[in-house]
């Protein structure tokens, strides 16, 4: 009897365990840092490089020769000790790892933060440093203080224009934005089964806002058929009597559009009550909202119509990339009038394609809205999809309508 | 490990992006970490980061995994960092390039003398003594080591 984290780390709450990592990977910001410290450490070889992965998304292609010569380097590490290595173009670190990789049971680590994300299949991903995981590539273990886990208990399914970024947005203003530092959350209940894989995705992507360590769902039938998919036979995770730190309650029926306001993630306001702010930028895309039910989403609402505003959309990855390509939501969105990045974490991180200027305000779909993190002096408003094309089309703040 | 020094204050939810901002990552090159620390929050704290103890409210270090934070602080010359919490990563990370952090609820006075024990247990500011949460002994063992990078080379 225990919480998932507990099943999966085998130890209780509060313990300290060392436990084998069954994947570990790092990204082209800081898979850099990993390799110093790893060469600093005095290793000269990786000894098994089978779960080991190094995925390009943050900078790319390279901005400028100091990103190239980083980006060389690791690139050359990576071909040369055989970890997996995902080139620019290839998606974020995370979205490439849910396309497949990760599995329900296994102990994911990340150098990044928003690894929390790979807990949507019932695996326990958490973030790390780049000296933590050159530890782990040393010796292929690391140690985990076994979390307490928070409770949010779900019911009902979403109406009208609201999406699972809306509920994400309001439990991480419920717990605000250190409510959950050093636990785990496990989202549960009959709620859960009206959630497919890619919100799933998106609700564990915004955990670590919390602080916490960990954001969970069990795996279950969608999470058997969308791995089978993938060519997995998984089994699904059976919850048991557990004890929580603390719980909490959401009716997906209650959850409106909300639009989280700089600098912080767990200040929101309805969408109606920001109605009309001017924008400068829109932005859709990230480990956040950059997958393909999200484009699909955006293209049903921006097509046959024009954008207002500069709006940036870049797919997660390049598997989202085809499938929107595919299925002619691609077309829709270019022929709106938006602007295509590479699959990648685009300007997320305001180091390239599309840094906001002094005084400029962008909308995001993403999951941080801290100050500069898109350019000194700009500010980033944190929305759902449906959200962020409503106001592209209007260039100001718009309430979704009820089409999803 | 114990040592002592100057307070800085600093507020709470004291996210990555404000210790370091995204736009100095991309280098190897950590003097341009440390000329730019905390810039985005108050750009005279670099200056005055040699021989100091931050103190800081809850939830230091919240945000990304960037471990450039904690190194940028460690090398301009910041003794340790004091706050009633941490954030996880941020947490791991200190540890591991070798800044001692001391959970503790500390009211701050600017310039100030801060002193601490961690093998004991205290910090002290301004004459009044308070507790520190106790570290695993695994992670004050990567601490005595000056951080995991040592850790491994002595124990690899
Ligand atoms: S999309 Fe943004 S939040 Fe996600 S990994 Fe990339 S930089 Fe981080």
């Amino acid at each position: 009897m225990g919480t998932l984290s507990e099943r999966i780390l085998h130890g209780t709450a509060g313990e300290y365990v060392d436990r084998a990592v069954d994947r570990a990977y790092v990204h082209d910001g800081t898979g850099v840092l990993t390799l110093e410290s790893w060469k600093s450490m005095g290793a000269k070889r990786i000894q098994d490089a089978t779960h080991l992965h190094v995925l390009f998304d943050h900078i790319v292609p390279a901005n400028n020769s100091t990103t190239a010569t980083l980006q060389h380097e690791l690139r050359e590490f990576a071909r040369s000790s055989f970890l997996h290595f995902s080139d620019i173009g290839g998606g974020i670190c995370h979205q490439v790892m849910s396309e497949g990789v990760v599995l329900p049971g296994e102990v994911v680590v990340g150098a990044d933060s928003h690894s929390c994300t790979l807990g949507a299949f019932g695996a326990f991903a958490t973030g790390v440093g780049a000296t933590d995981m050159a530890a782990i590539w040393m010796t292929g273990e690391t140690w985990f203080r076994v979390p307490e886990s928070i409770g949010i208990h779900l019911s009902g399914a979403f109406t009208g224009a609201s999406e699972a970024k809306d509920l994400a947005l309001t439990y991480v203003n419920r717990l605000g934005m250190d409510g959950a530092t050093y636990r785990a959350l496990e989202f549960t209940g009959e709620g859960t089964t009206a959630i497919p894989m890619d919100d799933r995705l998106t609700l564990c992507n915004l955990a670590v806002e919390t602080g916490a360590k960990a954001g969970m769902f069990y795996a279950d039938d969608i999470t058997v058929q969308y791995l089978a998919q993938a060519g997995h036979t998984v089994q699904p995770q059976e919850p048991e009597p557990c004890r929580y730190i603390q719980s909490f309650d959401f009716d997906l029926m209650d959850i409106v559009p909300v639009i989280a306001v700089p600098p912080r993630v767990d200040t929101i306001k309805p969408v109606y009550d920001l109605a009309g702010l001017p924008l400068d930028q829109v932005f859709v895309g990230t480990c956040t909202n950059g997958r393909y039910a999200d484009l699909a989403r955006f293209a049903r609402i921006v097509k046959g119509r024009k954008v207002a505003i500069r709006t940036i959309v870049v797919p997660a990855s390049r598997a989202v990339l085809q499938e929107a390509i595919r299925t002619g939501v691609l077309d829709d969105i270019v022929e709106a009038g938006c602007t295509i990045g590479t699959p990648g974490c685009g300007p997320c991180l305001g180091a390239h394609m599309g840094v906001l200027g002094e005084g400029e305000v962008c909308l995001s779909t993403a999951n941080r809205n801290f100050k500069n993190r898109m350019g000194v002096g700009g500010e980033i408003y944190l929305s759902s999809v449906a959200t962020a094309a409503a106001s592209a089309l209007e260039g100001e703040i718009s309430v979704p309508g009820g089409s999803r | 490990m114990k040592g002592k020094g100057r307070a800085v204050c600093v507020g709470a939810d004291i996210d990555t992006d404000l210790v370091i901002a995204g736009r100095y990552l991309r280098t190897k090159d950590r003097s341009t970490w440390v000329a730019h620390v905390f810039e985005d929050l108050d750009p005279s704290l670099a200056g005055r980061m040699n021989g100091a103890v931050i103190v800081a409210g809850k939830n230091f270090g919240c945000g990304s995994s960037r471990e450039q934070a904690a190194i940028a602080i460690r090398e301009a010359g910041v003794v340790a960092v004091v706050a009633p919490s941490f954030a996880r990563i941020f947490f791991r990370n200190a540890i591991n390039v070798g800044l001692p952090l001391i959970e503790s609820d500390l009211t701050c006075r600017e310039g100030t003398g801060v002193s601490f024990n961690l093998a004991e247990g205290w910090v002290e500011a301004g004459g009044k003594k308070s507790a520190t949460r106790p570290l695993s002994p695994k992670m004050q063992e990567i601490l005595a080591s000056g951080g995991l990078v040592n850790y491994w080379r002595t124990h690899g």
